[in-house]
């Protein structure tokens, strides 16, 4: 319950400053300044400005946008065609379980940095671009994870059982195999998830992700990177912001299994 | 209906199987683990694992079983063929309450019960709402069995129903069974419980190795057992001491 609290505080927070950059940033998150360059903590700019006189929370708060569009759409990608296909795999015949899996293999031995900066090449580095390839590299991930939980459910006795009611191979996987295998499912979004968040702060990083202007929390952290010995402030700021997005979606996703698993639900 | 076993074999692990339960009989099928009871019984309902082969021929009311595809034997399923398994810790869905898993069996063959009628029915009233974790075994087995009940089975399989349960429990199961079974359904009752098979069958089987080597009345087997192994089952069990 603690986790599930915390996890949806954090996560509630980039969430709020998303939802609200749309509305109202203290400052334009791109308009340079050059008369209020490198300011520190102030009043009038809470985090600073950073080398164009940008205002750093500003910036902060739309960022929160990508980052969460990234998280989302990469973990979408990969949870609809990852878990089906492991589904799939798990209660088919043995022969094409395999098949299915070793093709999975061959996707999972494809680093998501490799394949993102692999995309930007030939379609343009973008925000797109780079949560797509993140998503096509993730889903090997779920793929495995909802086969393995598939194989452990049908040899349970309850799916004997429903095949002895005349259940038919839909009805099982969708009514007894998903719901019995979603703990798994969960723990694994909220993880790739936050791969996925730091894939595209790599990415951007790197100058494969989110193009200037349009503020990323990767990008930030780039920017701030030669100044890193005079202005810290420039580096943790979005740092910190990376890392409160991270934990707040792993403990979400910890808490939400517990909650939705019916005998763990009974525990907290 | 009659079900009509005849010359069914499962790879080397069931060979050369007999027998015919007409509707309404009670038949025990006896044996020590391993001895294809179980087999038998998944056979019958095609639920055989994936690299195991049935031959020969289980026919229910006419209807060849083994030729039968997938999809038109999952329809009999549930509907006409029932089973029940011996672990009722694990033969429900611990995800699913227990009120929608009682009612899937009708909902999937075109028929809508009420959760609370078929859980009255087995002596659960009020439970509809709870998940099969806040559940004791023996309650689980009523559900179980209140499933396997609901579409009146013509043929009801129960392959070691009792085992898993402690002595008071396993006898309300038996009574539950004997009552609530409907007059014309044929059962197999799988067990190496000669008490039980006493208490609930008319007819039985012994099954050894795979094979069936001894059949007749309860009465006539256990008092006057011919195969030399049935004679070894009754010296092992403690049936004389119970009575």
């Amino acid at each position: 319950m603690r986790n599930l609290v915390l996890g949806g505080i954090l996560v509630g927070l980039v969430v709020l400053a998303a939802l609200l950059s749309f509305l109202w940033t203290p400052f334009d998150p791109v308009k340079v300044d050059a008369t209020h360059r490198l300011l520190g903590f102030g009043a009038s700019h809470w985090f600073g400005t950073d080398k164009f006189g940008r205002d750093l929370l500003s910036q902060l708060m739309v960022g929160a946008r990508t980052t969460l569009y990234v998280g989302v759409v990469a973990v979408g990608i990969a949870a609809v065609i990852g878990t089906p296909l492991g589904i799939l795999a798990g209660m088919s015949p043995r022969w094409l379980g395999e098949f299915v899996m070793r093709v999975n293999d061959l996707v999972l031995a494809f680093p998501a940095l490799l394949l993102a900066i692999m995309f930007g090449a030939v379609f343009g580095a973008d925000t797109l671009t780079a949560m797509v390839a993140i998503g096509i590299a993730t889903i090997p991930s779920f793929a495995r994870i909802a086969r393995s939980g598939t194989l452990q459910v049908m040899s349970t006795e309850f799916v004997l059982a429903a095949r002895a009611g005349g259940r038919s191979k839909v009805n099982i996987a969708l009514r007894h195999v998903l719901p019995n295998i979603s703990g798994l499912l969960i723990v694994q979004a909220s993880v790739s998830f936050a791969i996925a968040v730091l894939a595209e702060a790599a990415l951007s990083f790197l100058g494969f992700g989110t193009r200037p202007p349009t503020p990323s929390w990767g990008r930030m952290l780039q920017e701030s990177q030669e100044l890193l010995t005079v202005q810290p402030r420039l580096a943790l700021v979005p740092g910190i912001a990376i890392a409160v997005a991270v934990l707040g979606f792993n403990l979400l996703g910890d808490g939400l299994r517990d909650r939705l698993d019916p005998r763990l639900a009974a525990r907290v | 209906m009659t079900l009509s076993v005849r010359g069914l074999s499962v790879s080397s692990l069931v060979r050369d199987v007999s027998f015919e339960i007409g509707a309404g009989e009670r038949v025990g099928l006896i044996g020590e683990s391993g001895s294809g009871k179980s087999l038998t019984a998944l056979a019958i309902m095609g639920l055989l694992p994936e690299e195991l082969r049935a031959s020969g021929s289980v026919s229910l009311g006419g209807r060849e079983l083994l030729e039968m595809s997938e999809e038109d034997l999952s329809r009999l399923r549930g509907d006409e063929l029932a089973m029940v398994f011996q672990e009722p810790m694990t033969a429900l869905n611990p995800a699913m309450r227990i009120g929608r898993q009682v009612t899937e069996p009708g909902r999937i063959h075109g028929r809508r019960h009420r959760a609370e009628d078929l859980l009255t029915a087995v002596g659960l009233p009020g439970t509809a709402r709870a998940y099969p974790h806040q559940l004791s075994g023996g309650q689980r087995q009523r559900v179980v069995l209140a499933m396997a009940l609901a579409n009146e089975p013509s043929l009801l399989i129960c392959d070691e129903p009792t085992t898993a349960l402690d002595v008071t429990v396993q006898a309300q199961i038996l009574s539950l069974i004997k009552t609530s079974l409907p007059a014309d359904s044929a059962l197999l009752f799988i067990t190496h419980d000669l008490a039980v098979v006493a208490s609930v069958c008319e007819r039985v089987l012994v099954m050894l190795d795979g094979e069936i080597v001894e059949a007749g009345s309860t009465r006539e087997v256990l008092t006057q057992p011919k195969h030399e192994y049935t004679r070894k089952l009754l010296a092992a069990s403690d049936l004389e001491a119970r009575r």
